[in-house]
């Protein structure tokens, strides 16, 4: 199981148990967080699974696609922790994650 | 199912729409009951990838749910599913179920989106022949095509060539047949349209445009040919996607406005008191076509009328006014539109098509309405400024492609 810590637009706190092999944003909206509205489903079309990525751990992420990079330009207060959720394959190895939802664009 | 008889919102239609208007009314701190009708089986899901990554096997059905299950309950929302709406009292604020239960309502949303448009020509009614647009349609289509070799694809607009592209995949011959002169016609430029015949001749789809499919030949039951006023083309899989009609014969006979869709306001209501409706079925003015009013089908249409619905009902009314955008997948071709190019006088090509990666940007008197931009994000991303502002850029400026578009936005943008 991995550990997220998931900040939401309210700015409470939770752990969650992310299962492996799935998407960060599929995590996410399957854990409750209806901000997260994932329009596209996960197809890098549509900027709206936008988190902020957090912690030791984020440095171990995958590097972002040139795409995923081009479409969070589409994103309002983008920054460098800035990802899009659906494009963040969850493993164990990013137990420990911090995750905060982004405001709404 | 546990039924009560009335819910302060009631929403028909489990699909995008209903199921963001739920979402949007507790987000938006809504503590009345909501019940929503849907007459599918499923739990709310995400339709797109139908034709794409569930046709294909890449995702399973429980990966396509917008919401997980649990999520319903949470939100104290009544799911009614494999009901079917069948008339509405709106005087006596109603909605009358197929089983003959009848529900009362405080506020009505009508989200039923649209059904499949059949064939008509003879041979319709034949073994083999299949649609794309609900779950059931797929697993249908699906089973069917393991033993199939040849399949026919009627009909040359993104589902089609959706279905094309993924059925391609699969290993099967696949020829298109659209009616029109080119592919698309109704949503893209001839730019577009061009490109994607090519783009699927050279992966094999066998694309054939003005032609008519006129029956549909079959023997014990089972279709063997599909045929034209000159030719015959043997297949043993039909595929169509001809286009939806609107769902909205129950409002229409309600009483509300109805042509080509529920006429809605730009908050979504209806003609009707207390009815307000969003998706796929509704038609509202859109200040993307100069006003005029049209239903556009788009996941981006259903979830932000929606929103803008849930406003309204929350008497905090918020006019619809999102931009709209789009995408397709086919194959490696990643399509993203922005705008809406209904009413564009020109459709300017920028970069090379031959490289798979180009824009069309659509004008209006020389005016940005619309991009459809394919496998190039970047301008599909700094193009959406250009189509709000609704600017005029010097055509030399918008063809070059070493010019990124955000440089031909105003200083202040
Ligand atoms: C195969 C496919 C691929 C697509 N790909 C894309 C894409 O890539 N990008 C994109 O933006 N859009 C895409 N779309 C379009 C998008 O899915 C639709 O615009 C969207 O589903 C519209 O949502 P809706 O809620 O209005 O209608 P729907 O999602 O159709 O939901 C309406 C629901 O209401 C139910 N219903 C109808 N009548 C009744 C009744 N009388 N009583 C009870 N229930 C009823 C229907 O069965 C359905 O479940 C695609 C559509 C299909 C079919
Ligand atoms: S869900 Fe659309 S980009 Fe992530």
């Amino acid at each position: 199981m991995t550990i997220l810590h998931v900040t939401n637009r309210d700015g409470d706190i939770r752990e969650i148990d992310a299962p492996d092999g799935r998407s960060l944003m599929e995590t996410l909206r399957n854990a409750g967080y209806d901000e997260i509205e994932a329009l596209c489903g996960g197809s890098c079309a549509c900027a709206t699974c936008h988190v902020y990525v957090d912690g030791e751990v984020a440095s171990r992420l995958q590097p972002m696609s040139e795409d995923e990079n081009d479409l969070l330009d589409a994103a309002e207060d983008r920054n460098e922790r800035s990802r899009l959720s659906c494009q963040i394959k969850l493993s164990a190895g990013l137990s420990g994650l911090k995750i905060t939802i982004a405001p709404e664009s | 199912m546990s039924k009560s008889d009335h819910f302060d919102v009631l929403i028909i239609g489990a699909g995008h729409a209903g199921a963001q208007t739920a979402i949007a009314l507790r987000q938006q701190k809504f503590e009345g009951t909501i019940g929503i009708v849907g007459d599918e089986t499923e739990h709310p899901y995400e339709r797109p990838p139908l034709s794409k990554d569930y046709f294909l096997g890449e995702k399973t059905f429980d990966r396509l749910l917008i919401r997980p299950e649990s999520f319903w309950r949470e939100r104290k929302v009544s799911l009614m599913l494999g009901h079917r709406a069948v008339s509405l009292d709106a005087d006596a604020r109603t909605i009358f179920l197929q089983d003959g239960a009848k529900i009362g309502y405080g506020d009505l949303v009508w989200a039923a989106g649209g059904r499949a448009r059949r064939l008509s020509c003879p041979g319709f009614d034949l073994g083999g022949i299949h649609y794309v647009r609900t779950r059931a349609d797929v697993d249908a289509l699906l089973e069917d095509a393991e033993a199939a070799t040849r399949v026919a694809v009627i009909g040359g607009g993104y589902i089609g060539l959706e279905a094309a592209a993924s059925l391609s995949k699969l290993g099967k011959a696949v020829t298109l047949f659209e009616t029109a002169d080119r592919l698309l016609a109704r949503v893209a430029g001839a730019p577009i349209s061009h490109f994607y015949a090519d783009a699927h001749r050279r992966r094999g789809v066998a694309v054939l445009t003005s032609i008519n499919i006129v029956e549909v030949l079959g023997e014990q039951d089972r279709v063997f040919a599909v045929r034209s006023d000159h030719h015959t083309f043997p297949c043993d899989l039909v595929i169509v996607g001809i286009g939806i009609i609107p769902e909205s014969e129950v409002l229409a006979k309600g009483g509300a406005k109805v042509e080509n869709g529920v006429w809605v306001d730009a908050h979504g209501a209806t003609s009707l008191p207390h009815v307000y409706a969003a998706g796929d079925c509704a038609a509202g003015e859109s200040q993307f076509a100069d006003g005029a009013r049209l239903r556009i089908e788009s996941v981006q249409n259903a979830n932000d009328t929606a929103t803008s619905v849930a406003s309204s009902i929350m008497g905090a009314p918020r006019p619809y006014a999102a931009t709209p955008w789009f995408w397709s997948n086919q194959f490696d071709l990643k399509l993203q539109t922005v705008g809406l190019c209904t009413g564009h006088d020109e459709a300017v090509v920028r970069g090379d098509p031959e490289t798979e990666s180009f824009s069309v940007i659509y004008l209006k008197q020389g005016r940005v309405i619309a991009l459809d931009c394919v496998n190039n994000v970047k301008d599909y991303v700094q193009g959406r400024k250009l189509v709000e502002l609704g600017l005029s850029p010097a055509l030399s400026a918008i063809v070059d492609s070493d010019i990124p578009l955000k440089n031909l936005l105003p200083p202040t943008a």
